[in-house]
């Protein structure tokens, strides 16, 4: 137990220690090789006192850690297995529009071929059972989770007529939690903590609200939930902000997953270099280790938060564009209300 | 002067960490009293609770935002 433990503490650490030691970065990317140089050239230059601690790292071949945080958390088209060399993953371009393959987008398909193993083998081993049988090993799981969705957050939220929405809950949680996942397994990326994965997420999640909202009321229903139902001398105030707030909702779904899937990265990395800005095994042992360990375990529990949230407030949203005033009996939570 | 947008930034980060801790620990102590008296309707303050709360993360990220833009222009 113990020796797993550490193994897995050496797997956490262990690539951040040498990527910081490796020239990889510098030599890898084409546009980053003149800065590194221009900064190492600049260095013994440098007349002011203060610019000599800064520089100090930089003449020896290191990197800001700044820099190299930024290199993990943007997206790029290299994989760095550090120890055993790299993977450069090719450029492509159509029509003046740079489509090339990045970290982010492999880490994505990685995500969704994932997802189809696993939940065409759960769905098969389900299939097999008889009426009265219960699921075992990973349909188990799956069922949980498909059950915990379904009855939690999509009949909570949505109530009548929420089996339409529930195929687009279910790929949305699952693809965001196993996308959040990836980024926790070392040589990883975060793709959602790139904005323009959640940014799309949130867009399908944007569209579906509107339509759901056009069909549950008609044309003239749904300009009615743009007044919100007040009199007629308040409009000129309240269909601007209602037209808004169509808007802010998506944009906060796309912010809310961005900045808490790329801020987890940041700070274990940040823990980490404190060690390396200090140059103390002290500091090492008693704080990186230990608090970056306490952020990981937390990025765990966060990576199932934040897929539940973008859902439950996914749910949310359909629920309040498609209810009828008064109409429901049952859930009198935030969907009655509007 | 130049220092001035990282002070910036980090003042605005605290700033809304604090807002932030405020409110959401406003809702638990809240979703706590609610959920001693009534354990019955325990999750559905658990759901309120997790909604409202992501609500107020939301607006204090976009602050956070922000400020890492600031600090790294």
């Amino acid at each position: 137990m113990r020796v797993k433990a550490i193994s897995r503490i050496l797997a956490l650490v262990v690539p951040v220690l040498l990527s910081l030691n490796s020239h990889a970065f510098a030599v890898s990317g084409k546009e980053e090789a003149p800065v590194r140089e221009s900064v190492t050239a600049a260095a013994p230059a440098a007349p002011a006192t203060v610019a000599t601690s800064a520089a100090a790292p930089a003449a020896e071949g290191e990197e800001k850690p700044g820099d190299v945080i930024m290199h993990h958390i943007l997206d790029n088209s290299t994989f760095a297995f550090e120890p055993f060399g790299e993977i450069h993953l090719p450029h492509l371009s159509v029509g003046g529009y740079d489509i090339s393959i990045t970290k982010h987008v492999v880490m994505i398909w990685l995500a969704s071929a994932i997802l189809l193993v696993v939940a065409s083998a759960a769905g098969a081993s389900v299939k097999k059972l008889s009426a009265r049988q219960a699921p075992k090993g990973i349909a188990n799981v799956i069922e949980a989770l498909v059950d915990f969705i379904r009855v939690d957050v999509a009949k909570s939220n949505i109530g009548q007529g929420y089996e339409k929405f529930l195929p687009f809950l279910l790929s949305v949680f699952f693809f965001i939690l196993v996308c959040n996942l990836l980024g926790l397994i070392p040589y990883g990326a975060t793709a959602t903590g790139n904005v323009n994965v959640t940014l799309t997420l949130s867009i399908f999640t944007f569209f579906i609200t509107q339509v759901a909202a056009f069909k549950a009321h008609g044309v003239k229903g749904y300009l009615q939930h743009l007044t919100a139902g007040t009199h007629w001398s308040l409009w000129i105030i309240m269909v601007p902000i209602e037209i808004i707030g169509q808007f802010t909702k998506p944009f906060a779904l796309t912010v809310r997953l961005f900045a808490n899937m790329t801020a987890g990265h940041i700070i274990i990395l940040s823990l980490i270099f404190i060690s390396f800005i200090l140059k103390s095994y002290i500091v090492a042992m008693a704080v990186s280790v230990p608090f970056a360990i306490f952020i990981y375990l937390l990025e765990l529990f966060v990576a199932f938060l934040q897929a539940f949230v973008f859902t439950m407030l996914s749910a949310l949203f359909i629920g309040l564009a498609t209810a009828h005033e008064g109409g429901h009996d049952e859930h009198a939570l935030e969907g009655a209300h509007h | 002067m130049e220092g001035l947008g990282y002070l910036g930034a980090g003042i605005g980060a605290g700033l809304a960490v604090i807002g932030a801790g405020l409110g959401i620990g406003n809702i638990a102590a809240s979703a706590a009293e609610g959920t001693a008296r009534q354990p019955e309707a325990t999750s559905d303050i658990r759901t309120t609770m997790i909604i409202a709360a992501a609500l107020i993360e939301g607006v204090a990220l976009f602050g956070e935002v922000i400020c890492v833009l600031l600090a790294l222009k």
